[in-house]
């Protein structure tokens, strides 16, 4: 069996008091596309966060490529961060630097490209997700939410990432739009031949982009199997949550 | 709760947050002298640090050098010392007052903004997409301030001296009745390069405090606009705080000897 492109195993972290992620082991194959779903708070930002380095886990090991990074620093972590584009759920554009310039960021700062080629690239990164050469101009402040999650889409593929993650890529768009990003996500995906990691609670979105679905509840994950699985998983919770019913073994906390 | 317990978790808060000033002062200081160093970012920072701090800097060493000439012509007054004006202006203001009031101002003008900047960069998320951009927000957005609040200070600083002779100059010359000339005579005469030079490196201390105040608030700014309204402010009281008390030790070190 080929070496899995991300391990997590036995992944613990908590804030204070509150423990977020219990022991989370979790197997992402190559090129494989694997949806995290769960509820608010249960933990989905922080396994992402943990596996870039973000956050650090108190317990359990993150491997990449067959790599411990759980606790590597400094060149080797920024190394590593090569094989990672990350689009964020607010898209988290810097606004301070025009579009082409976000999208071209990894390639001029990570790894040091000249400025006229970077812009190049950007300019063929925004044609990729549908953005014509004038958006390339204008500051993030001037598109609206879908435009601006386009452009995030842009900047996590442009260094030709080997593993992308999506944070809650539809949250906040109308369905057409969403939709819209989902193909997106799926052709890119494959386009780049990369590896996908999403958190959603969207199950429409989930459904779309994943080949594998796995369910974070408690901090543990309760169940993971192939998308067509979902609707048979057997497990109340997994129904719970995929019918968005309000009566159910899982009950809403209040505070995060 | 038990009186030690509350003594107690104030102290360990107090220690907790100058461990994590100590960590982060660690971080940049290691960020500035290792490379990549973003000399488009720095060059950027000054802009905005320095040269659009210039009005506000000259303006209050204008007035600063003002006011210093008539308060000593007054005070100078009751026993015949009216003539010591122009010395002590000088020095008053090369010494002390010039980085003083440039560091506070620049405390309110720039600490302030880093904080606001960075502090929402953090909330949205920017900062993590620094990371996954493989790019470290530590080198990319505070070594390139504090290096160039260090760098703009002492300029400024030198400017708003001058200004703030002239201020000095002007109030003594057209209200107070001096001889031009002979007021800058006894300004040039008097003034030794070291009163200069030892105001430039407070200066450069008071840059690097600024910048380093606004990142850390900034950097450490949770829970979206109220935590970067709160963030703004802590950024700018403790850099004021921090600028009046690292005057009264460099000046006891640099001049007590």
């Amino acid at each position: 069996m080929s070496t899995p492109k991300i391990q997590l195993i036995g992944v613990k972290k908590r804030f204070g008091s509150k423990v977020v992620l219990d022991g989370v082991d979790l197997t992402i194959e190559p090129s494989s596309s694997l949806v995290i779903i769960g509820g608010s708070g249960t933990g989905k930002s922080v396994t992402i966060k943990s596996i870039l380095g973000i956050i650090r886990p108190d317990e359990g090991t993150i491997l990449v490529d067959g790599e411990d990074i759980t606790h590597i620093n400094g060149a080797a972590r920024d190394r590593v961060m090569r094989k990672f584009g990350m689009l964020f759920q607010g898209a988290a554009l810097f606004d301070s630097l025009p579009v082409w310039e976000n999208v071209a960021f990894g390639l001029i700062q990570g790894r040091g490209m000249n400025r006229a080629k970077a812009r190049d690239i950007a300019i063929q990164k925004l044609a990729k997700v549908g953005l014509t050469e004038d958006v390339a101009f204008l500051s993030p402040s001037e598109l609206s939410g879908g435009m601006q999650k386009r452009v995030g889409l842009a900047r996590a593929i442009a260094a030709d990432p080997e593993i992308i993650f999506f944070d809650e890529p539809t949250t906040g768009l109308d369905p057409i739009m969403a939709d819209i990003i989902n193909d997106l996500i799926v052709s890119t995906v494959k386009d780049v031949g990369a590896t996908a990691l999403s958190i959603t609670h969207d199950m429409t979105s989930a459904r779309k982009i994943s080949d594998k679905i796995a369910m974070l509840y408690g901090g543990k994950i309760i169940w993971q199997g192939p998308t067509a699985a979902i609707d048979s998983s057997g497990n109340p919770y997994v129904d719970q949550f995929i019918h968005g019913k309000a009566e159910g073994p899982i009950k809403m906390a209040v505070k995060a | 709760m038990n009186i030690f317990a509350r003594i107690g978790y104030a102290v360990m808060t107090v220690l907790a947050q100058l461990g994590r000033l100590a960590l982060f002062t660690g971080k940049a200081l290691a960020a500035i002298v290792s490379p990549p160093i973003y000399f488009r970012l720095i060059l950027t920072q000054m802009m905005r640090i320095g040269y659009f701090s210039l009005p506000v800097v000259g303006l209050t060493a204008f007035f600063m050098g003002g006011v210093l000439a008539l308060q000593i012509y007054l005070g100078g007054n009751r026993f015949g010392a009216e003539a010591i004006v122009p010395q002590v202006v000088v020095l008053g203001i090369t010494r002390e007052l010039g980085p003083v009031i440039a560091g506070l101002m620049i405390a309110g003008r720039v600490a302030a903004a880093i904080a606001a900047e960075i502090g929402t960069m953090k909330v949205t998320e920017q900062i993590d997409a620094l990371t996954t951009l493989a790019t470290n927000p530590i080198k990319y957005l505070v070594a390139p301030r504090i290096v160039a609040a260090v760098i703009s200070m002492p300029i400024l600083t030198l400017i708003g001296d001058s200004i703030g002779v002239l201020g000095g100059y002007i109030v003594s010359v057209y209200s107070l009745d001096f001889n031009g000339s002979a007021y800058l005579k006894n300004t040039a005469d008097f003034l030794h390069s070291d009163d200069v030079t030892s105001g430039l490196i407070k200066a450069a201390v008071f840059g690097f405090i600024v910048a380093l105040m606004g990142c850390y608030n900034g950097f450490h700014s949770k829970g979206g606009a109220q935590g970067v309204g709160n963030a703004t402010t802590y950024a700018v009281v403790s850099s004021s705080i921090l600028i009046l008390a690292a005057d009264y030790v460099l000046t006891a070190l640099l001049f007590h000897k």
